[in-house]
């Protein structure tokens, strides 16, 4: 029997904002426990929650950014439940009137061969729980609360996902355009995105939903793959046995690689939520959204799309560009005002720029590495004044000093000699030593002509001009 | 002099004048405390030392010519749901007897800076959900006019020690009239505002759509001046704003049209308290006023209405008490799930966990209605109700209770204490202000309140017609 897998995901988010959700705690990951609360996000009796402008802002901004419906009169509401790292034992989110409804994600599957819409249902603010560390020595829990009020948007799909690796293409998507809108650093390793999958199966074709388990509190791109994978399997299992799904919610545990039940269905919580009647119904003026839909960035699926247009550029390289801002900045700029070769462009950036910047784990933004001072050592290139090998070391340079390309061809006399007959002499010394050249050349192995191109560079120390050599030696041979 | 019997307005005047210092002021009251507290038990925590430093300060300043605050040197107390910075407060709960804020709410930041002094943190119902004061944790407040009965609730302890002079001015909080019945108890005066117009910042909440903090004094003049001081709009309440209430008109009797709502005048109320109340209206008819009958259909909407909204948000405030990061916490336990059972169920009483049950109930899926959705919808026609009678009046009178008060342990039945709420929860539900103020004696001797319903942000008008009737009529 084929089955559908049918999967819908719920991902936190934590917004850069300055503060808290609903009190002025620096919004900042880590530091020592406790440390970064107030008595109002510790939920000390008689405290008030005041909500933070800035992630109404960001919520917003998101939900331009991906076509849904902005409610312009937004509300919260309370989420009761009983957990140590709840200091109100409720949670303020939103339920009836959430801030942004609708709208969709984009995702590129098959190398960009394929794209599928996923759609949302709706994105809501919320606040963040504190953080339980589990003691074994002491055989206790401990709480931290400076996680505590953290402003979260929570982006919520509709069942539209089907196979872990378009689970993987959503979560890259979204994070890619959320950091792209400077709405989360999406650092997974810091707990500021976390995801509850949800997933059902059904037979092939059928229209009717199997029972759905949720496996929370994701925080990899590999673990929902892996946690998606591990479900699917178990699901499998149990109806190709004949049996029953039973609704269950598990957790995906990192360290064993497998997903751990946390309830069953008579467990299932009743949150009982109702209107947050601490905080009156919030409402926007038309202006203040156009004002941020104005202030959206290019996102990066419609970036790639460009970039591919535009440029001629394979899926591979523009989506690197597209998902690396500074990089795409460099290069557009590159290659329409600085008019210099798209392609060449895009080798240097993805190629030995990133290498370099890579062996001293930098970002593009600490090198001293401009679009004028790449342009100037491509048009050297191009002109034929300097090789593409010495144009590498040229780089080198340019990446981390205040120096021109010219100023360094100059230091190192790195200039290339186009000379015929100083090249001429070097090709013919070197026709002369390897005579199998011309033997190999003879009976058709033209590519013989590459190794003697290499050893004239050799004995020119790198500063001839291989067009020129390949000319030459060309000449020399069939004569 | 009996500084202790004295208004604050009159205070104020003697003060002003050096007539006396703010120090002889707080230590005459603190003398009366001594005679009559071991009997009223008004206070959970009594603040003498700091009391006497504040007053000291006030009188220096004074000296020193200095601009002094427009209750420099009034003594005030506190309900013990109010935060005070550094002083225990506990809700008159055992899970929070030893809880000691770190804050304080914004209205008692207000009295600071008006150069109040503050006397302690009063008796109250346990987490403010009571008629009678009898759920306190810690001990029985007793009515002054007679210390068999109660001083009705919840703000029963600042009702007392008004009312007994032990302080002069009192704040206490008003959900379904935890203000106005303890005045009407007591014989004292007492407002409710419009919801909204005072922070409720450092406030330990009970039912966060109707709670509002209210003054509670021996005159209107009174509540007026303690009104000033803590009204106001606070960044900290996102439910508070601003409000200017017009000082300057002239107010005229003659103008004015009272609204006598005829459910509230049959069976259900004590026939004295009844008699009183009538005649309290005839007063004011006497000297000018137009009295019109009016009728509000629903009000048997109003207790489930109060009951089902109050006690669904009475069961998400008070989940936090659950021993995990302050407050008592239980001894014995095995596993988290016992922490929390055992922690409440020995560190609640027997109201509390009434009104969470309830509430919980009422607001779960398992319940399988939508009480909730049902209580807004009664809210709804309670409200168009309310406003078609204030399109033919200025204002209401109704009795503040269907009872005067009760003797002590009288009233054991938890559905006939929450029937005495049934003429203070119509403005509690609807967001508007009432005013309690002493009207006559019942023949037992115990006082007997009138209650006045204003529109919404009219206490001024509330304020003026009180001050004619205490300097006209009485």
């Amino acid at each position: 029997m084929e089955y559908d897998v049918v999967i819908g995901l719920e991902t936190h988010v934590e917004l850069a904002t300055k503060t808290k959700m609903y009190c002025g705690c620096k919004n900042v990951f880590g530091g020592r426990a406790n440390s970064n609360c107030c008595e109002i996000c510790l939920g000390m009796p008689g405290t008030l929650p005041t909500v933070n402008k800035k992630a109404v802002e960001l919520a917003v901004k998101a939900g331009l950014a991906f076509g849904c419906r902005i409610n312009t009169k937004t509300s919260f509401a309370r989420k009761n439940y009983f957990y140590p790292d709840l200091p109100k034992s409720y949670q303020i989110s939103q339920d009836s009137q959430p801030i942004c409804q609708g709208g969709f994600l984009e995702i590129l599957l098959e190398n960009g061969q394929k794209s599928k819409r996923i759609n949302l249902r709706q994105i809501h603010l919320e606040e963040d729980a504190g953080k339980l560390i589990h003691n074994e020595e002491f055989g206790v829990a401990l709480v931290d609360y400076n996680r505590g009020g953290v402003p979260l948007i929570e982006v919520v799909t509709m069942p539209d996902l089907c196979s872990e690796q378009e689970v993987k293409a959503y979560l890259e998507t979204l994070k890619n355009a959320l950091v792209c809108l400077g709405v989360s650093d999406c650092r997974m390793q810091e707990g500021s995105m976390r995801c509850d999958v949800n997933i059902s199966l059904k037979p092939a074709g059928s229209q009717q939903l199997g029972t759905r388990c949720e496996i929370k509190n994701v925080g990899s791109f590999s673990g929902a793959v892996r946690a998606v994978e591990c479900e699917v399997a178990r699901q499998k299992r149990i109806l190709e046995s004949g049996g029953e799904i039973e609704q269950i919610t598990m957790r995906w545990d990192e360290e064993k690689g497998e997903n751990v039940v946390m309830r069953k269905k008579e467990e299932a919580l009743d949150y009982r939520y109702f209107e947050e009647p601490d905080i009156p119904v919030v409402e926007l003026k038309e202006s203040e959204i156009e004002q941020i839909r104005a202030d959206l960035p290019e996102l990066p699926n419609a970036k790639l799309a460009r970039l591919i247009k535009d440029f001629d550029l394979l899926y591979v390289e523009a989506n690197l560009l597209a998902t690396s801002p500074e990089k795409c900045e460099l290069f557009e700029e590159l290659a329409t005002a600085l008019k210099c070769d798209a392609k060449k462009a895009c080798n240097w950036i993805l190629g030995d720029v990133t290498r370099i910047l890579n062996e001293r784990d930098a970002q593009l933004r600490e090198s001293k590495l401009t679009a004028s001072k790449l342009g100037e050592l491509l048009l050297l290139i191009e002109e034929g004044q300097i090789s593409n090998t010495a144009g590498k070391t040229v780089l080198e340079e340019i990446m981390w000093a205040e120096v021109t390309p010219q100023e360094v061809v100059a230091q190192k006399g790195l200039a290339q000699v186009s000379d015929e007959q100083a090249l001429r002499a070097i090709a013919a010394e070197v026709l002369q030593e390897n005579p199998q050249v011309q033997q190999l050349y003879a009976k058709g192995k033209t590519n013989i002509l590459g190794f003697a191109v290499g050893q004239c560079m050799k004995r020119s120390g790198g500063r001839g001009n291989p067009v020129i050599f390949k000319e030459i030696i060309a000449k020399l041979i069939t004569n | 002099m009996n500084l202790n019997e004295k208004t604050a307005t009159e205070l104020i005047k003697l003060l002003n004048s050096k007539a006396c210092s703010a120090v002889e002021v707080i230590t005459d009251v603190f003398s009366r405390i001594k005679k009559v507290e071991p009997e009223i038990e008004a206070f959970i925590t009594l603040t003498e030392e700091s009391a006497q430093k504040q007053a000291k300060e006030v009188d220096e300043k004074r000296a020193r010519g200095e601009e002094l605050g427009p209750l420099a040197g009034v003594p005030v107390a506190i309900k013990d749901v109010i935060c005070t910075k550094g002083v225990k407060t506990t809700a008159a709960s055992k899970i929070l007897k030893d809880f000691v804020p770190t804050y304080d709410a914004t209205v008692v930041k207000a009295l600071q800076s008006a150069g109040a002094v503050f006397v302690g943190k009063t008796n109250l119902d346990e987490f403010a959900m009571g008629s009678s004061c009898e759920t306190s944790y810690f001990k029985q407040t007793k009515n002054p006019c007679n210390t068999e009965y109660v001083p009705g609730g919840s703000s029963g302890g600042s009702a007392a020690a008004v009312a007994a002079h032990e302080t002069v001015l009192a704040l206490g909080t008003d959900t379904g009239g935890s203000v106005r019945l303890p005045a009407h108890f007591c014989g004292i005066a007492a407002l409710r505002p419009t919801y909204g117009r005072v922070s409720r910042f450092g406030v330990i909440p009970m039912c966060s759509s109707f709670d509002q903090v209210g003054p509670m004094g021996k005159t209107v003049r009174d509540l007026e001046l303690l009104f000033d001081v803590v009204k106001g709009a606070d960044p900290k309440d996102a439910t508070s704003f601003e409000h200017e209430d017009e000082k300057n008109a002239k107010f005229d009797i003659k103008s004015l049209k009272i609204g006598v709502p005829k459910e509230f005048f049959g069976e259900i109320i004590d026939p004295d308290v009844r008699e009183q109340t009538l005649k309290f209206v005839e007063a004011l008819k006497h000297s000018g006023a137009q009295v019109i009958e009016v009728s509000i259909p629903h009000i048997d909407y109003l207790l489930p209405t109060y009951y089902t909204i109050s006690t669904i948000e009475v069961a998400s405030n008070l989940a936090r008490y659950s021993g995990t990061q302050f407050g008592f916490r239980s001894q014995t336990f095995k596993n988290l799930e016992e922490m929390y059972e055992n922690t409440r169920e020995e560190g609640l009483g027997a109201e509390a966990k009434r009104r969470i049950i309830l509430g919980t109930f009422l607001s779960s899926a398992a319940s399988g209605e939508d009480f909730l959705g049902r209580a807004i919808e009664a809210k709804r026609e309670l409200a168009q109700a309310y406003s078609e009678v204030f399109e033919v009046c200025d204002l209401l009178v109704t009795p503040t209770s269907t009872t005067p008060a009760f003797k002590l342990g009288e009233v054991t039945d938890p559905e006939k204490m929450h029937a005495t709420d049934l003429p203070t929860v119509g403005p509690s539900i609807l967001a508007i202000p009432a005013l309690t103020l002493p009207c006559g004696f019942a023949p037992n001797g115990l006082p007997v309140g009138a209650q006045l319903i204003g529109k919404r942000c009219e206490e001024q008008l509330l304020f003026e017609v009180g001050k004619f009737y205490e300097e006209n009529c009485r």
